[in-house]
């Protein structure tokens, strides 16, 4: 998103400044009261969390923490439930990630449209990003009782069967989450792709439609090419964050049944802090953020490429 | 004419586009509703084999029960206090840095810049464990002052993000006139700068707010005793031993829970959509 922000940024730095221009050093003395708690309080614990993956660390031990080098890495690579955990963390951020993106997409291009009903659909997609993901969690437990929820009494009055326990189910619990995860993240992935339809020229559109191309042919030519960085920087975005989501979940299912909702966050939280063992779990996080950056990388390289291409 | 142009199927695509929006309208509001419908059923309804969407005898006593059961009132006071100071300390930090990274190509402000993008990047869990480690050392675990800290340094990059989109828009040219005037530096961020960014600023100090009231997860992890504990972490406490009897104080307290922050959310519902395309793509 810095990229779409960094392009647009007037010649700022060029144009000679009376005054503000005098001293770098007035520059860093406004800059330092956010860099100190940043490098204290991110940076820092950051690069002191890397190296934690590579002690015994454990909570509440009296003895002291020795460096065992990569002997944690070793141990994550046998590690089965870690790896089943990596992968449902896998499934979920994609299966989360995909259908969000094209059902906002689908209600930012009915909201940039003159339509009634707007503003209700304005200010209800805006809900769900107010709610605590605790109580977004709560509220779809609702909905999700077997015995007082709102959706097995639906199935039932359509006659669609007796309905099921969703949430406890091995095969339905995943699915459910997921449907969670994609009804939470609607309204930002709406707002952000309405953002970036602001910039979609409309006499482009209106010529384009004289000319007589139909709907699908417009958004392709015109409104795509312009909403693409946008579209781009939310998706990457939307991914690693429902990668690192854990309060929604948690209060959900638990990670459970048997671990089918087990996302890899739940399973580093309970590591580190449930059986203390913070060098083990500093590890986890490491290889998450290698998977994120690498997933990035090839994410953000594949869209540019294809772009060029089209 | 084209045949796609027709005034019948221009209606046509029309009442789809409408029956796509009811769609949406729908699966938005569904879960809401329900949270409202259950929030004010009677147990002995929560308890009949079919739940319906209008209560038959709506009642209050959820809400007493939801305030009597937990320590909710007080919850609300350590969420409060929490959030207010996250986002008072927050704007106060970012708001001379964003006018900076906006402002001037210093290597500090490039800096800031790429640590904003790259902070999203990091899970909580490789943050979380050297955070708890450091916090302890400094014996600011359980304690709010704890908790707001990790609050500010977590919403300040995209406070930054937004704030110096803000200041970009704010006419360098004003501040030169001040400056050609006489005024100095600090002079002039704080009589022609900051006001016109009080918009700006008012949409973060929001974003901060909402994100402090709204967290889960460093809460769980860094507060131990009830009594401090926030809003959402006390919520928790709620589920688990749920019999359907209890379901009725659970969703009156969520309802509760959610009431601050849409509040905030309706208030600046227009300003902080706008703060939000101006600091992401219009500049």
């Amino acid at each position: 998103m810095t990229e779409v922000a960094e392009a647009r940024t007037p010649v700022a730095g060029t144009r000679p400044r009376a005054g503000l221009r005098t001293s770098d050093r007035g520059a860093w003395f406004l800059v330092l009261p956010a860099l100190i708690p940043i490098l204290l309080l991110s940076v820092g614990p950051l690069l002191y969390g890397v190296l934690l993956a590579f002690t015994d660390a454990q909570s509440g031990r009296t003895a002291a923490t020795r460096w065992i080098g990569a002997l944690n890495f070793r141990d994550l690579l046998h590690d089965t439930l870690f790896w089943e955990s990596f992968r449902i963390g896998l499934v979920w951020a994609v299966g989360v990630t995909v259908p969000q993106f094209l059902l906002a997409l689908g209600l930012a291009l009915l909201l940039n449209q003159d339509l009634r009903l707007r503003g209700l659909a304005r200010a209800l997609a805006i809900v769900p990003w107010a709610m605590p993901e605790v109580v977004v969690g709560i509220m779809w437990r609702l909905v999700y009782n077997p015995d007082a929820g709102v959706l097995n009494e639906t199935l039932r009055d359509l006659g669609l069967g007796d309905g099921r326990d969703w949430l406890s189910g091995l095969a339905t619990a995943l699915p459910a989450v997921i449907a969670v995860g994609v009804w939470a993240g609607l309204p930002q992935t709406t707002v952000a792709l309405l953002a970036g339809l602001q910039n979609v020229p409309r006499e482009l559109h209106e010529a384009a439609a004289v000319d007589g191309a139909g709907a699908w042919r417009r958004f392709r030519t015109v409104t795509w090419p312009a909403l693409r960085p946008v579209a781009l920087a939310i998706t990457a975005l939307n991914l690693i964050w429902n990668l690192n989501s854990f309060a929604l979940v948690y209060v959900l299912t638990g990670g459970g049944p048997g671990g089918k909702t087990r996302l890899p966050m739940l399973f580093a939280y309970e590591e580190a802090f449930r059986y203390g063992q913070f060098g083990y779990a500093a590890a986890m996080g490491c290889v998450l953020v290698a998977v994120v950056s690498v997933l990035l990388a090839a994410f953000l390289a594949g869209r540019l490429r294809g772009g060029e291409d089209a | 004419m084209r045949a796609a142009r027709t005034p019948r199927t221009r209606r046509a695509a029309r009442a789809g586009r409408y029956t796509a929006l009811l769609a949406y309208l729908l699966f938005l509001a569904f879960p809401l509703l329900w949270l409202l419908s259950t929030a004010l059923k009677s147990p002995r309804e929560l308890g009949s084999p079919h739940p319906a969407w209008i209560p038959r005898h709506p009642t209050l006593a959820n809400v007493r029960q939801a305030f009597a059961e937990q320590p909710l009132a007080h919850a609300a006071l350590n969420s409060l206090l929490v959030a207010l100071a996250t986002a008072a300390v927050t704007v106060l930090i970012a708001t001379p840095t964003a006018y900076v990274m906006a402002r001037h190509r210093t290597r500090a402000a490039r800096a800031a810049t790429g640590w904003v993008v790259v902070s999203q990047a990091f899970p909580f869990v490789l943050l979380i464990i050297p955070l708890f480690l450091v916090l302890k050392r400094l014996r600011l675990i359980d304690s709010p002052t704890g908790l707001v800290l990790v609050y500010v340094v977590w919403s300040l990059p995209f406070a930054l993000w937004m704030l110096a989109g803000h200041a970009r828009a704010v006419p360098a040219e004003l501040e030169e006139a001040a400056a050609v005037d006489g005024a100095g530096r600090l002079r002039t961020l704080t009589s022609v700068t900051a006001p016109l960014l009080a918009p700006g600023i008012a949409a973060t100090a929001l974003f901060a707010f909402v994100t402090a009231w709204n967290e889960f997860f460093f809460a769980l992890v860094l507060l131990k005793s009830p009594r401090r504990q926030t809003l959402p972490v006390v919520l928790t406490h709620f589920i688990g031993a749920e019999g359907v009897a209890d379901l009725g104080p659970l969703a009156a307290a969520a309802f509760l829970a959610t009431l601050p922050s849409l509040a905030f959310f309706a208030l600046v519902q227009r300003r902080i959509t706008s703060g939000l395309l101006t600091g992401a793509v219009k500049n």
